[in-house]
C-alpha cells in the first residue's frame, strides 16, 4: 500500500464518525417522527447540522467508493473503524471527558482489529475490471 | 411504559433496516467498482470526467446508492427515536458481521480467520465504546 491508499482509508476514518455525530445532534433538534408524519424525515435535510453531517457523509462516500475500488470490502470497512478510536481520543483529551473502562477496552479492540486485517493482503477476489488496460473499450456495465 | 416500549421497538426495527440495507448497499457498491477498477489509476489515465461517468453508468453503483439511501433515513428514523449510543454501536456492529458473511457469499471474497478476527475484534470493540 502506497502513502495515497493509507490517505484514502484516512478520509474513510474520518469524515464518517464526524457526519454521523452532526446528524446525531441536528436529528435532537428535529425531534421525534413517526411513521405517520413520515414526510417530515425528509425535510429533516433542511437542519443546518443535519445538512452539514451530509457533506461530511459526502466526503466519506467518495473516500469509500476510491478505496472500495482498489481493495476486498473485508478489508475497507475494519481497516477504516479507526474513526471511532479517533473520537474516543478527541473526547478524552481535547474535550476532558472521562473515558470509562469498558470503552479503552473497546479502543484496544477496535485497534486489535485495524492491525489484523491491515496485516493481510487488501485484496483477495478476482472480481473483473473493465478498465484495466488503456485499450479496452469503455462499456459500462 | 408504553411510549418507552414503542422506542424501543422502533430503535431496533430501524437497526434491523440499517443492517439489511447497509450490508446490501456496500455488497453492490463494492461490486460496482470492482468493475470498474483503481479509480485513482483511472482517473490518471482518463480523467475526472470519465471516471465519474463509469461511477454513475454503473448498475450496481446505482442500486447501492439506493440501498445506502434507504440504510441513511433508517439511521435518521431510528436516531429521532432512540439514542445514538445504542442505535450507532448496535447498526454498526451488526453490519460488520453481515458484511463478512455477505462479502464471503456475493463477492468471493477469501475471508480467512484473520479477517475474521478483525471484524469481530471490531464489532466487539464499537459495542464497548458506547459504555
Amino acid at each position: 500500500m502506497n502513502s495515497r491508499k493509507y490517505l484514502v482509508l484516512a478520509g474513510v476514518s474520518v469524515f464518517a464518525p464526524l457526519g454521523d455525530s452532526l446528524l446525531s445532534y441536528g436529528m435532537k433538534q428535529v425531534g421525534n417522527i413517526s411513521l405517520k408524519n413520515f414526510p417530515d424525515l425528509l425535510l429533516a435535510i433542511t437542519n443546518p447540522w443535519v445538512g452539514l453531517g451530509i457533506v461530511f457523509l459526502c466526503g466519506f462516500f467518495a473516500s469509500y467508493m476510491i478505496a472500495l475500488s482498489w481493495a476486498d470490502l473485508t478489508y475497507v470497512l475494519p481497516a477504516s473503524s479507526l474513526g471511532y478510536v479517533l473520537l474516543a481520543l478527541i473526547a478524552r483529551f481535547a474535550l476532558h471527558e472521562r473515558i470509562s473502562l469498558m470503552r479503552w477496552l473497546g479502543i484496544a479492540l477496535v485497534s486489535a482489529g485495524v492491525g489484523f486485517v491491515t496485516s493481510g493482503p487488501e485484496r483477495t477476489s478476482g472480481a473483473p475490471r473493465q478498465f484495466a488496460n488503456d485499450d479496452v473499450a469503455a462499456e459500462p456495465s | 411504559m408504553i411510549k418507552h416500549a414503542i422506542s424501543n421497538l422502533n430503535g431496533w426495527l430501524a437497526i434491523l433496516a440499517i443492517v439489511l440495507s447497509s450490508s446490501a448497499g456496500d455488497v453492490l457498491l463494492s461490486r460496482g467498482m470492482k468493475q470498474i477498477g483503481d479509480l485513482g489509476e483511472l482517473r490518471r489515465r482518463r480523467g475526472l470526467g470519465f471516471v465519474l461517468l463509469q461511477v454513475v453508468r454503473n448498475r450496481h453503483f446505482l442500486i447501492g446508492v439506493v440501498c445506502m439511501a434507504v440504510s441513511f433515513y433508517s439511521l435518521l428514523f431510528g436516531l429521532s427515536w432512540n439514542e445514538v449510543s445504542l442505535i450507532g454501536p448496535a447498526a454498526a456492529s451488526l453490519t460488520f458481521v453481515a458484511n463478512a458473511f455477505a462479502a464471503r457469499i456475493f463477492l468471493h471474497e477469501h475471508v480467512d480467520r484473520r479477517r475474521w478476527a478483525a471484524a469481530l475484534c471490531v464489532a466487539a470493540g464499537v459495542v464497548l465504546m458506547a459504555f
